[in-house]
């Protein structure tokens, strides 16, 4: 079997999840896989998540992205091909969401106007991950688009976003959320709680209001509970299946590395593989020869008076050591993802400021598709 | 005018580093406590992540005591302190750090601020409390707790917990945020904007601004200037294709910090780039003694 290319993923693929510690260039690129998709032919819409203000327009959306996809205009004609944007809003999804499950308008306007569902929305750790779980779900059921790229939101436990979906539910199995429901229930609300030590304690932490806010809020919630539980199960499905891809994005430095490698065990324990490895901003090699080749040219033009010369191969030995000591620990990664397509993306001299900018990474991106191995 | 780069960072006891993520805080919170643990002060180094990244930059440097403190671990001790010890494991082992946090959000990161507020009251003997920060809008989002819940929670154990945390965060000689970026257009961009919603919205001090990975290889010549002395062929395009790829990050440097000194009236410190795949503990004695004050002309 030959090696997979970039080129494949982005022409076949259904769903690309690209995953990576923060600061890696996770966001440009994932912009960078929609815009080249769509240069091929194909209906792609890109999730990000905050995205610098600098990348939205870098995707030609300088009036902002919202939470509803929104047409780019591509830089090149492509047949039938499309690039579409939008920018994760948690808040706005989850409120979608809680529309789309309750049994009436009313039910649904009391749950959004709750203030501990408004911390749950926009507050509760894995609600982000669990949103762009949510979005990718709805966008993959689209008829509109044809490649869903998502951009995961930075973490330093990877595993975030696998978690996100099951956590709402774990939340509702809760023993404390089931206590709390329970006082509805038999109508003896305020005797129950007062009578509940686990309850009283809680309100002792959180003061009684909030604790009363959370109990209206999980009491206006149990009608629903079924729609998002199948819900939150099939978005943990969809993560799960063989349509969806990963690609894991890195930068060349010892930390970033262990974290991708670290994420690769964990996709492979839930028997899914990477499917491609972007390794952003890597120095260039700089020509065939050695950092200690450079240096021994730098030492014979200092002998030789020519200290200008000599600054420059200097300066040529120490870039050269780094790309050397990048690609080094770049070997440990190579070995944990196995035969996955492999790009590399050199340091470019600035950020992207437009289309262009992401054109400039295009190049590379797939250019270097397996050849680096 | 000489300044001390370590009085700058240690003026307040507790320091909090913000900044991006992969910016280097990290970095910037393992150089502080050592620098300062080289001028004989005892340092407590903390971290909020359950990955240990700073002790294990910091290792084998028994100077330096470190923490990690995790929202569940605050809760822990705030249960323990308030009264509630004997049911504080039950509730732990039953998960409620989930469905309290989210009953009044920001408690957790209002706990983990309060229990770092006792550290500073109770341990005297330190004299600087380093704490590397959580990523990016994180950062804000911690800060700005105690102002949230002091405004939803008006009594109770909370409500005082909030207020005492103000007063610290309120009082530049008990605590600042260090924020850290890279040279760069992005970081920059975002270091300002996050500078303004912490002064607006926080109100808490801010210490110097560390810019990591500032190139201090010093001036290249043009290569072209140098025709003809050169090799010809690849080994020749290597040496002018480095010069000016180097050359072009310089000034792009420049330029980041010169926006970074015009729109920000706070002291600038930088630490230089390392020709290196990463930071690792070894290079940490190097990147002391080189952490500096810059100063550009106005």
């Amino acid at each position: 079997m030959s090696t997979p290319t970039l080129d494949d993923l982005i022409e076949t693929a259904g769903v690309i999840v690209c995953c990576g510690s923060g600061g890696v260039g996770k966001t440009t690129t994932a912009a960078t896989l929609a815009l080249a998709a769509a240069l091929r032919g194909r209906r792609a819409v890109v999730v990000t998540i905050d995205p610098a203000r600098r990348l939205a327009e870098a995707l030609g959306a300088s009036g902002g992205l919202t939470n509803d996809p929104r047409r780019l205009d591509l830089p090149l004609a492509a047949e039938g091909g499309e690039l579409w944007a939008l920018m994760l809003d948690a808040r706005a999804t989850f409120d979608d969401l809680v529309r789309t499950y309750a049994p009436t308008p009313e039910r649904a306007a009391g749950i959004l106007a709750n203030s501990f569902y408004r911390n749950v929305s926009s507050a509760m750790s894995g609600t982000q991950e669990y949103m762009a779980g949510e979005k990718l779900y709805s966008l993959v059921h689209d008829d509109r688009f044809d490649l869903v790229i998502v951009d995961t939101p930075p973490t330093r436990r990877a595993l975030d976003f696998f978690e996100a979906p099951g956590r709402l539910t774990r939340f509702l199995d809760h023993r404390v959320a089931r206590i709390m429901l329970a006082p509805a229930r038999t109508s003896l609300r305020v005797v129950n709680l007062a009578a509940q030590p686990l309850l009283r304690t809680l309100g002792r932490v959180v003061g009684a209001s909030a604790l009363a806010d959370a109990m209206a809020f999980l009491q206006a919630f149990e009608g629903m509970e079924r729609g998002f539980r199948d819900r939150a199960h099939a978005v943990g499905e969809l993560l799960g299946a063989a349509e969806t891809r990963y690609v894991l994005v890195a930068s060349p430095r010892h930390d970033t590395i262990d974290e991708a490698r670290f994420f690769a065990d964990e996709l492979r324990r839930r028997h899914r593989r990477v499917a491609a490895v972007v390794v952003n901003r890597i120095h260039p090699l700089y020509g065939p020869g050695s950092a200690a080749n450079a240096r021994h040219r730098a030492g014979q033009a200092r002998d030789l008076g020519d200290a200008d010369l000599a600054r420059l191969w200097d300066n040529l030995a120490e870039l050269r050591h780094v790309a050397e000591a990048e690609r080094a620990q770049l070997t440990a990664l190579h070995e944990a993802v196995g035969d996955a397509a492999w790009a590399e993306v050199p340091l470019l001299d600035d950020d992207m400021t437009d289309l262009g900018g992401l054109m400039a990474i295009m190049t590379p991106l797939f250019a270097s598709t397996s050849a680096g191995r | 005018m000489d300044v001390d780069p370590l009085a700058l960072v240690t003026a307040a006891r507790l320091m909090v580093v913000a900044g991006k993520g992969g910016v280097g805080k990290t970095t910037v919170s393992a150089v502080v406590a050592r620098a300062a643990a080289d001028a004989g002060r005892r340092v407590l180094a903390v971290e909020l992540e359950e990955k240990p990244a700073l002790a294990g930059l910091l290792r084998g440097d028994p100077r330096i005591e470190t923490l990690t403190l995790t929202p569940s671990e605050a809760l822990e001790h705030y249960l323990n302190t308030h009264g509630l010890a004997r049911i504080s494991r039950r509730l732990m082992n039953t998960g409620v750090i989930d469905v309290v946090s989210t009953a009044s959000p920001g408690i957790d990161d209002l706990l983990v601020l309060a229990q770092l507020k006792s550290l500073a009251r109770e341990r005297s003997d330190l004299d600087l409390i380093v704490v590397d920060g959580p990523a990016a809008g994180h950062a804000i989002t911690l800060l700005q707790s105690p102002a949230g819940l002091a405004e939803a929670v008006t009594s109770g154990p909370v409500a005082s917990q909030a207020r005492e945390v103000l007063d610290m965060l309120h009082d530049p000689r008990r605590c600042q945020v260090v924020m850290v970026t890279t040279p760069d257009t992005t970081p920059v961009t975002e270091l300002i904007e996050t500078a303004f919603a912490l002064e607006d919205r926080v109100g808490v001090q801010l210490g110097p601004i560390v810019v990591n990975g500032v190139d201090t290889f010093g001036a290249l010549p043009d290569p072209a200037e140098l025709a003809g002395r050169q090799p010809s062929g690849a080994e020749g395009r290597a040496l002018s294709d480095a010069a000016t790829s180097r050359r072009t990050r310089q000034h792009r440097q420049a330029v980041a910090l010169r926006r970074l000194a015009d729109e920000l009236p706070l002291p600038l410190l930088a630490l230089p780039w390392l020709p290196t795949a990463g930071i690792t503990s070894a290079d940490l004695p190097h990147l002391v003694s080189q952490l500096h004050a810059v100063t550009l002309p106005s």
